[in-house]
C-alpha cells in the first residue's frame, strides 16, 4: 500500500509537468491545428539554460525566468518557421516542427554537449503517512496550479484570450472583425514555448534531461492532451494527472522504460478510438 | 460620393473563376443587393472587398469602415454575446456596448448566452451587431434571410432600414432570395456565373422579364 502511495505523489508530480506540456499543444493545435512536435525541445531549452545560468552564480528565479523566457523564444521561432508563410497547410507544419525538434538536438548538443544536465531544486523532504517526498515535488503541484490559473484568467478574463479562442473557434470570422489569425498562432507558439520551459525547469531538478529528452516529453504530454481532448488547454490538468498517475504505477510495478511505450501505446489507442467515433458521430448528425 | 468602387474584378480559386471582370459602384447612404444563384460570384466578392481572398485582376476599393457579416452567421460559438460583439470592435479598439443594447434592446437578453447556443434569428440579429460594433461606413451582410423564418426576416430588415435611415449606413446585401434583397435595396446587381447581367434599380429589376422569370417566378409584385 505504501509503494502505491509513493506511486501516486511521484505520479502528481510527474502529471503537473506532462499537463504544462499538454496544454502548450492544445493552445498551439486549437489556433493552428497543427500538433507541435518540437514541445519538448522547449523543455529541455529551459532546463538546459537555467542549468548554465545558475552554474554561472545567478540567483535561482532569475535564472528559471531567463530559461522560460528562452524556451518562449524559441517557441516564437518554431511558430514563425510553420506557420508564418501565408497559406501553409497544417501537415507541411507539422512536419516544420518535427525538423525543428530535430535541428534542435544539433543547436543542444553544439552549445551543452551531450551529458544530462540538472540542476538543485527545493530543498528538503516532507511526510505522508511515513513516507518521505522531496519538496520538489510541491513545488511542482503549486507552481503548475499558479499557472493553470493565470492560464484560466487569461483565457476568460482578458480580451487578448477571447481573440485567442476566437480565433480556435472560426478563424475565418476572426480575420474578419480583424484578427490576425497567423499574429494569433505565433503567440501560441511562444505560450506554448514558455509553458512547456516551465515543465522542463520544474522537472529536472528531479531527473536530470538530456538533449534526445524531448521525445519522452513530447509523446507523455501529447498523451496527456489526447486524454484531455485537444481542445481546451484547462482540461489538460486532468490528462495530465491521469499520464503522470498511470505512467509512474507502469514504471512502480514493472519497468520505467516501459512508460513512454506505454504513453504512445495510449495516445495511439486514444487517437484509434477517436479516429472510429468521429466517422459514426457524423452520420449520425447526417 | 462612392464608398465602394469595384473595377474589373476576377477571383480565381485554382482554375475556377469565381468573379470575370466585375465593375460596379455604392454611394454614401445607398442601400444596393447583390442578387444571383448558388455560385454566381456574389460572397467572393464580399470577400474580395474584405480582403479574405486575394484578387486575381482589378480592383476592389471600400472608402471607409466595411463590416462583413458571413455567410452562416459565422459566430465565435464557445463565446458569450458579449464577448462576440467586443470582438467585432476589434479594428477600432472602442469596445463600449452599451448603445448597440440601446438600439436593439431584444441583445441585452442574451448578452450572457453562448453564442452557439441561440437560435438562428437570434444568431444572425448577433452577427449583424457585431458588424456594426466596427462602427462601419458600409455594411454587407452575406445571405441574411437564409434559413431564417419569414417573420425573423422581415425584423432584420426593418432593422437594417432603420440603420440605414437613421445613421446613413451603407448597405450592400447579398441575397439568394431576390424578393428579399429588392424588398430592402434601392438598386442591384445581378450576377451570374462570376460576371453582372443586370442592374439598375430595384424597381426597374422588379419589372424586368429576365428578372421575373428568373428570380421572382410570379411574385414579382412583391417586391415592388
Amino acid at each position: 500500500m505504501s509503494a502505491f502511495f509513493s506511486y501516486l505523489v511521484h505520479g502528481i508530480a510527474l502529471g503537473c509537468s506532462f499537463a504544462l506540456l499538454a496544454s502548450g499543444i492544445i493552445i498551439i493545435y486549437r489556433v493552428t491545428r497543427v500538433v507541435n512536435l518540437a514541445q519538448g525541445t522547449f523543455a529541455v531549452v529551459a532546463a538546459f539554460t537555467t542549468a548554465t545560468l545558475t552554474e554561472a552564480g545567478l540567483p535561482h528565479g532569475a535564472a528559471e525566468f531567463v530559461g522560460v523566457l528562452g524556451a518562449a523564444t524559441v517557441g516564437l521561432v518554431t511558430g514563425v518557421v510553420a506557420i508564418a508563410k501565408r497559406g501553409t497547410r497544417p501537415a507541411a507544419s507539422l512536419i516544420a516542427t518535427l525538423g525543428f525538434a530535430i535541428l534542435g538536438y544539433a543547436f543542444e548538443i553544439l552549445i551543452w554537449g551531450e551529458e544530462p544536465r540538472s540542476f538543485g531544486g527545493l530543498e528538503g523532504s516532507f511526510h505522508v503517512f511515513d513516507l518521505e517526498f522531496p519538496r520538489q515535488y510541491g513545488l511542482v503541484v503549486i507552481v503548475t496550479l499558479i499557472v493553470f490559473g493565470l492560464l484560466e484568467l487569461f483565457l476568460e478574463r482578458s480580451y487578448a484570450g477571447k481573440a485567442l479562442t476566437a480565433c480556435a473557434s472560426n478563424p475565418f470570422a476572426a480575420k474578419l472583425v480583424g484578427i490576425s489569425v497567423v499574429r494569433m498562432g505565433l503567440f501560441g507558439f511562444a505560450l506554448g514555448g514558455a509553458f512547456g520551459g516551465v515543465a522542463g525547469i520544474l522537472i529536472t531538478p528531479l531527473a536530470p534531461l538530456s538533449y534526445d529528452s524531448d521525445v519522452s516529453l513530447f509523446v507523455s504530454g501529447f498523451a496527456s492532451a489526447i486524454v484531455a481532448g485537444l481542445e481546451r488547454p484547462l482540461l489538460a490538468l486532468g490528462g495530465g494527472l491521469v499520464m503522470g498517475v498511470a505512467e509512474a504505477l507502469v514504471a512502480g510495478y514493472s519497468r520505467a522504460s516501459y512508460q513512454t511505450a506505454f504513453a504512445l501505446s495510449l495516445a495511439l489507442v486514444l487517437l484509434l478510438v477517436q479516429g472510429l467515433r468521429r466517422p459514426a458521430a457524423q452520420l449520425a448528425d447526417e | 460620393m462612392n464608398v465602394v468602387e469595384v473595377a474589373d474584378l476576377s477571383v480565381r480559386y485554382g482554375s475556377a473563376t469565381a468573379l470575370d471582370g466585375v465593375s460596379l459602384s455604392v454611394a454614401a447612404g445607398e442601400r444596393v443587393a447583390l442578387v444571383g444563384s448558388n455560385g454566381a460570384g456574389k460572397s467572393s466578392l464580399l470577400n474580395a472587398l474584405s480582403g479574405v481572398v486575394a484578387k486575381a485582376a482589378g480592383t476592389a476599393v471600400v472608402h471607409g469602415r466595411f463590416a462583413h457579416v458571413p455567410e452562416g452567421r459565422q459566430l465565435f460559438r464557445e463565446l458569450s454575446v458579449e464577448d462576440n460583439l467586443r470582438l467585432g470592435a476589434f479594428r477600432v479598439r472602442d469596445r463600449d456596448t452599451s448603445w448597440l443594447y440601446s438600439l436593439l434592446p431584444k441583445l441585452e437578453r442574451l448578452r450572457k448566452r453562448r453564442a452557439g447556443a441561440l437560435s438562428g434569428g437570434q444568431q444572425q440579429l448577433v452577427a449583424i451587431a457585431r458588424g456594426l460594433m466596427a462602427r462601419p461606413d458600409v455594411l454587407a451582410i452575406d445571405e441574411m434571410s437564409l434559413g431564417l423564418a419569414p417573420l425573423v426576416v422581415r425584423e432584420l430588415s426593418r432593422l437594417l432600414l432603420r440603420l440605414n435611415a437613421e445613421r446613413g449606413l451603407t448597405v450592400l446585401l447579398v441575397e439568394q432570395s431576390a424578393r428579399v434583397a429588392l424588398g430592402i435595396c434601392t438598386r442591384a446587381y445581378v450576377l451570374e456565373s462570376g460576371r453582372i447581367v443586370a442592374h439598375g434599380t430595384t424597381a426597374e429589376l422588379a419589372r424586368s422579364a429576365f428578372v421575373r422569370s428568373a428570380y421572382l417566378g410570379d411574385s414579382a409584385e412583391a417586391a415592388s
